[in-house]
């Protein structure tokens, strides 16, 4: 960014728009095809307008779904500090009784309602303020709202919405893994629900989720060693990765199938890339040689095929990428030797368009995409540290960690926008994990 | 405690030399006449066996001394350059002495163990750490030191020596670790 600082929004505007672009390039020419989007394309810098309509009752459903829209960075919110209420927002038979013109007025060209239906249901609807109709209607069945998967309800009911309005299921209703103080922690998407999943007194490190979200991998350190456990969430049940008795095991990584976890193995020759199956515990596969120089945090790409990874192979950590059997492997991240800092944490989108990974800049981590297709390399952060990045579901949102606020906690930047929010933590949190849409089994208490 | 001591073997040998000498063995030391002084004065004492044990101690004092110095020598750490795992040349003769220790003690096992300052990535460092504490095996393996005794482990970041945010903080904290996990109760100095 060159630009004059009164140009800089301009300039970055343009850098997303050209960002887009690539992207769109991507699609067309990648070997990696799953996960294009469909339906409504998003136009970066263009965000209708959404009001969440006032009404009777459901208040902290509505205030849930209300920051879980204004978190896609799909839309502006129009918030209604003097809410037009009762027989004023009225309006004709068209509408449902909701006054279009009065909300249209606000600049929204959405509108979302909510109502209580008996025996705790909700019924939602999002009206074309635009187009002056009723767009999409649908009653969903909550649970007790003092049940531990009431919030999640309301959360799949907002990606719900998000669909309707852009075309593109938000990602609300995901979870994410954290470490702090040792332990591995998670919390909902919004921040809210924080829970311990490992015990006190113990270093775990590394957290990992499966695809499903009903389980995660992560490192057991203790006394300079460490295995590579799987633990079942619901049931809090560990089994050690074929392969990871011994040495020191770090970085795991599920494929895409859950079958299949790649993780780092280290040892006196080195530190390579491993690959068990861990449905059948078995046949661990050494996918690198690294001869003393190190090969870690491997990545899959969303079809499987493909991994991305650390190496120190030429010097300094810097990000590779290999076929899942360990052929085919070559730089990804483009650097200068001897001038572009240390690279690592590399992750694959969800959608296989770009792998973000944080880099070294003037001493500080910060994070940067490349381009799968055309190994492009774009830097996202440029103040403070920030590292340790992991991909939302929907392929834009990245959570990371920062000490912008002074100590490590974790922030969540959207790619299209550049807007950038902290999620929460009571301690000091690092190496995030963010999980795919989670199934309903996947979040049963 | 060793100057306090030393003293007290001064006063010891002091009081024996004013008594004139050399009382027969196992006479039991005589009671002083006038009254039963509560001071801890030491009583005037048949000073051979004494000197002997002092004699002992203090040969036992200094081969603890010496194993001591030897146990350190072993356990001494070695610093390394930001994002490297190469040993420093500076730090060549800090593992040629625990080679050589090592070849004069052939029981000793030692576990070394990579650390690095917290910049950087967690994991990266956890692997970072590995390769520096290879790296000092392959030098004492290349001093000649059965491989097998000697084993590496790596805390990363997990575990700074020094607190703080700074170079000095950083300098101390990318180092190796030493720890005598076998054969350190009874070590001899090399020739």
């Amino acid at each position: 960014m060159t630009a004059p600082s009164r140009f800089a929004p301009f300039a970055f505007a343009s850098c997303l728009v050209a960002f887009g672009a690539s992207r769109a390039a991507a699609q067309d020419t990648s070997q990696v095809n799953e996960g294009v989007r469909v339906g409504v394309e998003y136009q970066p810098g263009v965000r209708p307008g959404l009001v969440v309509l006032p009404g009777a009752g459901l208040d902290s459903a509505r205030a849930i779904v209300r920051r879980d829209l204004d978190y896609t960075d799909r839309f502006e919110m129009i918030m209604l500090a003097d809410a037009p209420t009762g027989s004023a927002g009225r309006g004709g038979s068209e509408s449902g009784g909701v006054n279009y013109g009065i909300y249209k007025a606000l600049g929204a060209q959405y509108g979302v309602e909510l109502t209580e239906v008996g025996g705790g249901g909700m019924t939602v609807r999002l009206h074309d303020l635009t187009a002056g109709r009723l767009r999409n209607q649908q009653t969903f069945t909550l649970p007790s709202p003092t049940a531990p998967e009431y919030r999640v309800e309301l959360h799949r009911v907002a990606d719900e919405v998000t669909r309707w309005a852009s075309g593109t299921a938000g990602i609300a209703a995901t979870r994410l893994l954290f470490v702090s103080g040792g332990r591995i922690y998670r919390v909902d998407s919004d921040g809210e629900t924080i829970m311990p999943l490992t015990p006190a007194g113990q270093t775990a490190l590394s957290p990992a989720w499966s695809p499903d979200g009903e389980r995660f991998a992560f490192t057991q350190l203790g006394a300079g060693r460490g295995a590579v456990l799987v633990q079942t969430i619901a049931s809090g049940a560990t089994a050690a990765v074929p392969g990871t008795a011994t040495g020191l095991n770090i970085t795991p990584a599920f494929a895409p199938d859950g079958r299949l976890l790649a993780y780092a193995h280290s040892d006196e020759s080195g530190t390579d890339i491993y690959l068990a199956d861990v449905v059948n515990r078995c046949c661990a596969q050494r996918l690198t040689v690294g001869r003393y120089a190190d090969n870690l945090s491997p990545s899959f790409s969303p079809d499987g095929n493909r991994i991305a990874f650390v190496s120190t192979r030429a010097g300094p950590p810097q990000v590779y990428v290999m076929g899942k059997d360990g052929t085919d492997q070559e730089l990804l991240a483009p650097f200068d030797y001897g001038a572009t800092g240390s690279s690592n944490a590399p992750e694959w989108s969800p959608d296989g368009a770009n792998v973000v990974f944080h880099r070294e800049v003037a001493g500080s981590p910060q994070l940067f995409l490349v381009n799968v297709s055309g190994r492009r390399v774009r830097q996202l952060t440029s103040s403070g540290r920030n590292e340790d990045p992991t991909w939302g579901a929907d392929s834009r949102h990245i959570t990371f960690v920062s000490d912008r606020s002074g100590r490590r906690q974790l922030w969540v930047i959207d790619v299209e926008t550049g807007r950038v929010r902290q999620l929460q933590t009571p301690g000091a949190a690092r190496l995030p994990a963010w999980s795919r849409r989670l199934s309903r089994t996947a979040v049963a208490p | 405690m060793r100057a306090p001591s030393i003293l007290l073997v001064l006063a010891i040998a002091g009081l024996a030399a004013a008594c004139g000498g050399k009382p027969a063995p196992e006479q039991p030391a005589p009671e002083p006449t006038p009254a039963p002084a509560p001071a801890p004065t030491p009583a005037p004492v048949d000073d051979s066996a004494e000197r002997e044990r002092l004699e002992n101690e203090r040969r036992a004092r200094e081969a603890a001394e010496r194993a001591a110095a030897v146990k350190a020598d072993l356990a001494a750490m070695i610093n390394f350059e930001y994002d490297q795992a190469t040993v420093r040349s500076v730090d060549q003769a800090t593992l040629d002495r625990k080679a050589a220790i090592m070849g004069a003690n052939p029981n000793v096992r030692i576990q070394i163990s990579g650390h690095a300052d917290e910049r950087g990535s967690d994991e990266y460092n956890l692997a970072l750490g590995n390769r520096r504490a290879a790296a000092a095996k392959r030098y004492l393996e290349s001093k000649g030191i059965d491989a097998s005794r000697m084993e590496v482990v790596s805390y990363g970041e997990e575990r700074p020596l020094a607190q703080g945010s700074d170079e000095a903080a950083y300098a101390q904290n990318r180092r190796d670790e030493f720890a005598v996990t076998a054969g350190g109760d009874s070590l001899v100095a090399p020739q």
